[in-house]
């Protein structure tokens, strides 16, 4: 009761002081007078690129640890000990680190500057734990039986990871690439350092970019009289959270739907 | 004057000494055993007595299973198959398995058939097609589920996905099956119509098959061969036609055996 009253109240703030500010020139204007005025555009634009970056460098990182995890090494072994142990303490450190790690490594010492590319690529880093995690337990999840099935169908061990494995883990590997990609879009500290504040518009992923959460970060704590647009950017923040999860819900019950394992 | 080897062997395995470890646990120790060519090898005993064990090392399956370490000759027209440079993703596919649970894959009924086809290099999908008619008519499934090829597999009955994971392993024209215990998972029914399956693929095919069932083996089995527990790892008593086995066994454990005397 006090967790759904605290949740309903949190909601319930946001959407009646956030509604207001929220209309479609909100969302396709640029910010004016540092973001009391105008909309959000070019925040939503730098928002989807660093998620992308970071999906498109995490993802297929991942898959393979998770499948070098799951399928290649048996859980005693040194290699695997090491990696889990270091998964577990990239887990357990705080956002601010990554972004300190990722502006020394990314913007200083490779010379990407505050840009978008450095934003994802940290937060790149930061997601792989929950990743690697989740995916290896998706592929973990996939009952000995079908393994035996196809390898008794004469198929090699890389036809069956590709054939019969990924396929039928693609619901567990999407619930994994949920978790990441809410977690990078709530993402402040780490990109504070690496993406920076730049509200204009980006022209390339060497630009810096400000994101969603960092907008209201700024909004809230360092503009005053930006609490309006605060409101809102949290609701459209809010909103597109709710769209991707709902998005890859749908996946996940069309994947499902598909091998029958739901009627 | 002909040579000898000129006569085609009668035998499909010629088993010497087959000993299967798990670990440090024996599980069978020292079987040798012929398995012929024509008919029905039924394979009786009581639980953990290794018939399963057995039946994985004919297709080599048991190197799949962690700690499982197998020793002795197993020969296929004079070659040994347990030698480490023997494929065995090619003996897989001459040699199909039948688990005792049904275990088609979560995909369309028609999907699971291809999956082996074009892995083992089927391109033509008329070819494809064709194939998958001729071994679900082979296994009296073809006018239950033709209107239904891209339903999921596993919204067929137990029965029915049984005889699918028969075709399945049809597809691949294999010269032998094995089968561990086929219809212990299914009703009275579909056991009738899977075992007239094996009466009439028997015609066909080489059938190695475990069966906890003694009036299966004997309705069935043209050979019948006896594994029994001693100390904890299993062995083979005897082996030979159907009815010598039943009728006039020469081991007393045997005769006590198939006569349900041993408590």
């Amino acid at each position: 009761m006090i967790v759904a009253g605290a949740f309903l109240w949190l909601i319930g703030d946001v959407v009646l002081r956030g509604v207001g500010g929220v209309d479609w020139s909100f969302v396709v204007d640029a910010p004016r007078n540092a973001g009391r005025a105008g909309g959000i555009a070019p925040i939503i634009v730098s928002t989807f690129l660093v998620i992308l970056v970071c999906v498109v460098v995490a993802v297929p990182l991942s898959l393979f640890a998770a499948l070098f995890l799951a399928e290649f090494s048996r859980a005693s072994v040194p290699v695997s000990r090491v990696v889990r142990l270091s998964l577990n303490c990239l887990a357990a450190v705080p956002s601010i680190v990554f972004g300190i790690f990722g502006n020394a490594l990314f913007c200083v010492a490779l010379g990407m500057g505050y840009s978008i590319l450095s934003g994802g690529l940290t937060l790149a880093c930061m997601v792989l734990p929950i990743l690697i995690r989740t995916m290896e337990n998706a592929i973990r999840a996939v009952p000995e039986d079908y393994r035996l099935g196809a390898a008794a169908l004469g198929l090699s061990k890389p036809q069956i990871i590709i054939r019969v494995i990924l396929p039928l883990s693609v619901p567990g590997l999407l619930v994994g690439l949920l978790l990441g990609v809410g977690r990078a879009l709530a993402e402040t500290a780490a990109l504070v350092f690496t993406s920076g504040y730049v509200d204009r518009m980006p022209t390339s992923l060497l630009d810096s970019g400000r994101t969603l959460s960092i907008h209201i970060l700024d909004l809230s704590m360092n503009v005053a009289g930006g609490d309006k647009n605060a409101y809102a950017s949290v609701l459209v923040l809010g909103l597109l959270i709710l769209v991707i999860n709902s998005g890859i819900a749908g996946l996940l019950f069309y994947s499902k739907r598909r091998s029958g394992l739901i009627a | 004057m002909a040579p000898l080897d000129m006569v085609p062997d009668p035998m499909f395995w010629r088993v010497n000494d087959l000993t299967v470890s798990y670990g440090k646990a024996l599980a069978l120790s020292s079987v040798s055993i012929d398995i012929r060519k024509t008919g029905v090898t039924a394979i009786i005993g009581p639980s953990g007595c290794g018939k399963s064990s057995f039946l994985c090392c004919l297709n080599r399956l048991s190197e799949m299973i962690p700690g499982c370490c197998v020793s002795g000759r197993i020969e296929i027209q004079s070659e040994n198959i347990l030698a480490t440079r023997f494929d065995s993703t090619s003996l897989r596919r001459r040699v199909g398995l039948i688990f005792q649970k049904p275990n088609p894959f979560p995909m369309s009924i028609r999907r699971n058939l291809e999956l082996p086809l074009r892995e083992h290099g089927m391109r033509d999908s008329r070819e494809v097609d064709s194939t998958i008619t001729r071994c679900l008519t082979e296994v009296g499934l073809w006018s239950e589920v033709r209107d239904r090829l891209d339903a999921p597999a596993l919204s067929l009955s137990g029965g029915q996905q049984q005889r699918l994971c028969i075709a399945r392993a049809l597809v691949l024209r294999p010269d032998a099956l094995l089968m561990d215990e086929p219809c212990s998972a299914l009703d009275p029914v579909s056991t009738a119509v899977v075992e007239s399956l094996i009466q009439s693929l028997s015609e066909n095919y080489t059938i190695v098959m475990v069966t906890h069932n003694l009036r299966q083996a004997r309705r069935l089995g043209s050979d019948v061969a006896f594994f029994w527990m001693r100390d904890g790892a299993g062995m083979l008593i005897e082996s030979g036609s159907s009815d010598q086995i039943f009728n006039s066994p020469k081991h007393e454990l045997t005769q006590r055996y198939v006569h349900g005397q041993v408590a």
